[in-house]
């Protein structure tokens, strides 16, 4: 059990990062998979009053499984509330009540622009996906949103061909020009370094790089010229505390950080 | 039943293939809600065992659902806001119909989950259209024409619109009802309130019909009051592999095995012939999928206690 040199899955590493970008007593609104993954630590860990959130409606879930889709009877038992769909876009998004929102997409542009619909041309796509879902309004109310996603030049192309969650700047025009209430997208959680948006432009750049990652690879996996900041912090690797939680207690069967190897 | 026909009127009480002949005809605008939880399969599969066609299917996750109705050549226009199955993966009829046009042409009218919500919204309220502060710095309002926008009188404040929408029918899953179909819902609500209040007519099926007291002993857990409501069956079971809180789980299992099925054409007809076109109604459905599925997902007793509605 006890190694020096303990090895992690990228997915665990983005799991951890993710989990560390929350705050004791936020109020979250979560999806399934490696962001519901990384609030449950975040309980477990820093942040036990963490408040979480679903599109279906439970408000303070504590899901005693881990849910395989975002309407999972456990995400009612024991919450603290459950309101209507009307209400969650509503009160909660629309009405400012929501600090933070994880998100993720087949594309994700150099200012944080959101490809979940097609790729290609949207009346005649080389791929359809499956559309928003509360995507576009969770990009525009949270007051930051957490983008989820592995590094490719696919999944990281300068332009997407589709903005169904808008980003901070795009064919539209500034983000705060456009007068759009929740600052988007923040932080970009990859599996090589966490990006963030620039000050001066709202492009993303290169802000935290994880241990043995090189700068150069990095760039190569970004469909456009990355610049990286003037203050790279690098990044540690999951605690053992934190691997013992993913791996034996908050997801055993290794349904979203992935099998180790032996 | 006795209180109903000493009013005067009929019961509302049907069979699901009474229900399903009376209210949902071709060329209708169908809701079938539920998100997640209380998603009615078995009405689902009456409309495809009465070959119904031309429908427009409404519904923001089409699920499992849409993909079957799809499939089985029941629609000719989908709306909706997020199409895949689950944390499992795409709706292969439904891509099938979009990219090849099988078995027919599908027309797509796409939102946000925020925008057919405030649709239903409008509709349930019977106003026009609803508005949202949603869409600035999205391509969505150019992919679909109808999301528009409107300059608040009080503000200026430009806002986006949706229309109303309005079902011929909406069918809502719930745990149980009095016969005149007082619908009591408990865990996720989804937008079933919205959905039949938006309808011109509602069909309520239901795990189990209870007499009237039972609501009236907690009229607070009624979501779905009987006054909007023409038609109540009984279906228990009725969600699978949806689910019922309380009744039982969802079964994920189901969910995945879908992927398999609706990836390969001809497994997908199999299917239906054996779980649908083959069995008469839900019972023979529950039968063939077989007892020890059943007691799997059976829900484990977690009752809450009640509260005082005395003064």
């Amino acid at each position: 059990m006890a190694s020096k040199t303990q090895t992690y899955t990228p997915s665990e590493m983005m799991a951890v990062r993710a989990a560390h970008e929350l705050r004791d007593g936020e109020v979250v609104f979560v999806g399934i998979g490696l962001p519901n993954l990384a609030c449950n630590l975040a309980r477990a860990t820093h942040a036990p009053n963490l408040v979480l959130i679903y599109e279906s409606g439970a408000v303070g879930a504590v899901p005693e499984r881990l849910p395989v889709s975002i309407g999972d009877p456990a995400l009612v038992t024991n919450s603290l509330a459950v309101a209507t769909m009307a209400d969650v876009f509503q009160f909660y998004l629309q009405g400012g009540r929501i600090q933070v929102g994880f998100l993720g997409g087949a594309q994700i542009d150099r200012y944080g622009n959101i490809n979940s619909t097609v790729i290609g041309d949207y009346e005649h796509p080389k791929v359809r996906l499956p559309g928003s879902g509360g995507a576009c309004e969770i990009a525009i109310h949270a007051q930051r949103v957490i983008i989820v996603a592995p590094l490719s030049p696919r999944t990281f192309p300068a332009s997407v061909d589709f903005i169904t969650s808008p980003g901070h700047d795009g064919r539209y025009g500034r983000r705060t020009a456009l007068g759009l209430p929740g600052g988007g997208p923040l932080r970009v959680v990859t599996d090589m370094g966490v990006l963030a948006p620039s000050a001066d432009d709202g492009e993303l750049e290169l802000v935290g790089i994880y241990p043995g990652v090189d700068v150069a690879d990095v760039k190569t996996k970004t469909g456009w010229p990355l610049r990286v900041a003037a203050r790279l912090a690098e990044l540690p690797p999951p605690t053992h505390d934190e691997l013992h939680l993913l791996r034996d207690v908050l997801d055993p069967q290794g349904l979203y950080i992935g099998r180790r190897d032996g | 039943m006795a209180d109903a026909a000493k009013h005067g009127h009929a019961s509302k009480v049907m069979t699901m293939r009474d229900a399903i002949a009376r209210f949902v005809h071709d060329g209708d605008c169908v809701v079938i809600e539920g998100f997640t939880h209380l998603i009615c399969f078995a009405a689902a599969h009456e409309i495809i065992r009465q070959r119904r066609r031309n429908l427009t299917l409404c519904r923001l996750t089409p699920d499992l659902i849409y993909d079957q109705m799809i499939a089985a050549g029941c629609a000719t226009k989908l709306v909706f806001s997020w199409a895949g199955n689950p944390g499992v993966g795409s709706l292969h009829a439904l891509r099938r119909a979009v990219e090849k046009g099988v078995p027919q042409p599908l027309a797509l009218e796409e939102y946000s989950h925020f925008g057919l919500v405030a649709r239903l919204s409008a509709g349930a309220a019977r106003l026009p259209f609803w508005t949202l502060r949603d869409y600035a710095g999205s391509d969505l309002p150019r992919a679909n024409p109808l999301i528009r926008q409107v300059t608040c009188p009080y503000t200026g404040e430009r806002l986006a619109t949706v229309p109303a929408l309005n079902p011929d029918v909406t069918i809502v899953h719930a745990q149980r009802a009095d016969e005149d179909g007082n619908a009591q819902i408990w865990g996720l609500y989804g937008v079933q309130k919205e959905a039949a209040f938006a309808a011109r007519h509602v069909v309520v099926v239901v795990e189990e019909i209870v007499g009237q007291d039972v609501v009236r002993a907690d009229p607070n857990r009624t979501l779905i009051p009987g006054i909007i409501v023409d038609a109540v069956v009984c279906e228990p079971w009725g969600a699978h592999p949806s689910y019922a809180q309380g009744y039982y789980d969802r079964d994920n299992d189901f969910y995945v095995a879908w992927e398999g099925i609706s990836r390969d054409e001809p497994a997908l007809a199999r299917w239906l012939d054996e779980f649908v076109y083959r069995v008469p109604d839900r019972a023979g459905y529950m039968e063939r999928l077989g007892r020890d599925r059943q007691e799997r997902l059976r829900a484990k007793p977690m009752v809450c206690p009640g509260v005082n509605y005395g003064f």
